[in-house]
């Protein structure tokens, strides 16, 4: 039902060994940790995918769960926990967060969503700027360790202080999620969340409880998001108001807007490729916002679905093109 | 089998549907005729849930479904199609109709993480079933084809698909032949017929198209300003002279 040409797959082998062997040919240290801190916007970007791109919900409040997911790590292993039991943990506190949230949220639909969630994303920050006791207030929370070493038989434990190690960590972490949001995508389960994008009356009448579909695409954007939120907060070896803020929900919108949104390579190229191309533009200053609000205005305009979605587009008219050249054919 | 009681519906002092009551046997194909704002889709919109009746009551074989939500609707057994043709336009064809058999499975985040053997048999039955359905469609070149290629007439015939694939008692067709040509228009009737015949679904259809309607309907409920004037087969509502003179008027006799 779901299968992908052999071309494809060839460029995913390259992708994939090209990315492994990363730490050989990155040119210097500050080039390494842009690498790295892309790769978590890459997760955290390819799970608002699910909810924005694929569940037709534009949740404002992702960046949220990502500071979500920061604050409860570095709370947590400030305490004394170890970082791989803080991390599942910071994951369920953000569904539950996420949860209390739908059930309000989810009364709205459209434009009207989509600020319902930003009002609750705003809420967060507020609560992690002001409650000074447990987030340190402005300051937040600085001088964590990093991730806690994995104890392995022969080789001695792995450590996480070191960049390689931590991109692998990174990488790691991208490819699982990869992994979980391909398996929903291409199912009959995942073939529900685009229904209700397409058309929420039809899903309704066909049986589908549009409500609780989409509390669940929430939960597993919203699980991801704090995933990548944790290992941000311990590779930074600090957290403050500004991983929670109403910025990062933007740049991940940004990045799934010119990546291409409801693809899966879409969310990773943007979040991957802007980044970096932001350093190349160091020269231009401040006015290379300029640039981006520009190239942001031509993508929405004349390629709503971004660079890797107007790709797809281009695919998919061939296809359809093929299709009813052939059924012309088989009438004839 | 399908039983509406005395159901009435106000939009804010405006009366759509007033003191509905009328049956539906199971194997029979019903029609509900009246002249626009009579309120026959907003008749199809309370056995459906979309619209919570003021009054009165809905059953399914004795089940009281008044004002349940629509996606539990569906599980009971009635089905729908709307008036305008509403399929997932984003989507293939093999899609929609699989995510119309969804519910009829326990597919859920889970068993289609871990691609439990409980996933591949409900992913496996859906497909079959869809095929099956495409196949009595006469669709079944075009399976991965996306919706914006199919023609008008495909594209109704698919609507009409997506509602029988799970398999449901009862079928509401809310103008299932709009828009078409006398040619589509009988093949669409065909195809209606023989989902009573070999589905053994009941339909319930709402039409304009008078002639149609007369060879295909068991029996017709005729509305108007949402109140029901007659019921009967098509022999007696031809003659009936409320229905001429609110509705039909000389029409039928020529």
């Amino acid at each position: 039902m779901f299968t992908k040409p052999i071309h494809t797959k060839l460029l995913l082998g390259f992708l994939f060994i090209a990315a492994l062997f990363l730490p050989l040919y990155v040119p210097d240290s500050y080039m390494f940790q842009i690498v790295i801190t892309s790769l978590l916007f890459a997760i955290a970007t390819s799970s608002m995918n699910l909810i924005l791109g694929y569940t037709g919900q534009a949740s404002l409040a992702h960046g949220a769960f990502f500071g979500v997911g920061a604050y409860v790590v570095a709370i947590m292993t400030k305490a004394g926990w170890s970082f791989w039991i803080a991390l599942p943990v910071s994951g369920l506190v953000a569904t539950g967060i996420g949860f209390f949230i739908g059930l309000f949220a989810f009364r709205t639909r459209g434009h009207f969503f989509a600020i319902v969630t930003l009002c609750f994303g705003v809420i967060l920050f507020q609560v992690a700027e002001n409650w000074i006791e447990v987030t340190g207030g402005q300051n937040g929370i600085f001088g964590l360790d990093s991730a806690t070493p994995i104890p392995f038989p022969f080789f001695g434990p792995i450590e996480f202080s070191s960049q390689p190690a931590q991109y692998y960590l990174v990488l790691a972490v991208l490819l699982l999620t990869l992994f979980v949001l391909h398996r929903v995508v291409y199912s009959i389960f995942g073939l529900t969340f685009m229904a209700i994008r397409n058309n929420e009356e039809l899903a309704d009448a066909l049986g589908i409880n549009t409500f609780a579909t989409k509390m669940v695409s929430f939960a597993i954007a919203n699980f991801i998001a704090a995933i990548a939120g944790g290992i941000y907060a311990t590779i930074l070896g600090a957290v403050s108001p500004s991983a929670i803020s109403i910025m990062i929900t933007f740049n991940f919108l940004i990045f799934l807007i010119l990546g291409g949104m409801a693809t899966l390579p879409g969310a990773v190229i943007g979040a991957f490729m802007i980044p970096i191309i932001m350093e190349f533009l160091q020269f231009m200053e401040n006015y290379r916002m300029l640039f981006f609000g520009a190239l942001l205005v031509v993508v929405i305009i004349w390629f709503p679905m971004g660079f890797f979605g107007g790709l797809k587009t281009i695919n998919q008219k061939i296809i359809a093109w093929r299709q009813s050249n052939t059924s012309e054919d088989s009438n004839a | 089998m399908l039983k509406v009681e005395s159901v009435t519906k106000k939009f804010s002092g405006l009366v759509a549907v007033k003191d509905l009551s009328f049956e539906i046997a199971k194997g029979q194909i019903v029609a509900i005729i009246g002249p626009n704002g009579a309120g026959k889709s907003t008749a199809f919109n309370l056995i459906t849930g979309t619209l919570k009746p003021t009054w009165g009551k809905v059953t399914i074989n004795g089940h009281d479904i008044t004002g349940m939500q629509p996606y539990r609707i569906v599980t009971r057994g009635v089905a729908r199609t709307f008036q305008t043709t509403s399929l997932f336009d984003q989507l293939r064809v093999i899609d929609n109709l699989m995510i119309a058999y969804k519910w009829r499975t326990k597919l859920g985040f889970w068993n289609t993480l871990l691609h439990l053997p409980s996933w591949k048999r409900y992913q496996e039955r859906a497909f079959a079933r869809s095929i099956e359905v495409l196949e009595f469609l006469g669709l079944t070149a075009k399976a991965n084809n996306f919706i914006p290629t199919l023609s008008q007439e495909e594209q109704k015939r698919l609507a009409i698909g997506v509602a029988i694939v799970s398999k449901p008692q009862l079928l509401l067709l809310d103008e299932p032949t709009g828009g078409l040509i006398q040619d589509e228009t009988d093949r669409i009737t065909e195809l209606i017929r023989k989902i009573r015949d070999e589905q053994g679904i009941t339909v319930c259809i709402i039409e304009h198209k008078m002639q149609m309607i007369m060879g295909l309907a068991d029996r017709i409920v005729v509305l108007n300003y949402g109140e029901k004037i007659a019921e009967g087969s098509p022999e007696e509502i031809k003659v009936n002279p409320d229905v001429i003179e609110a509705y039909l008027g000389g029409e039928l006799n020529a």
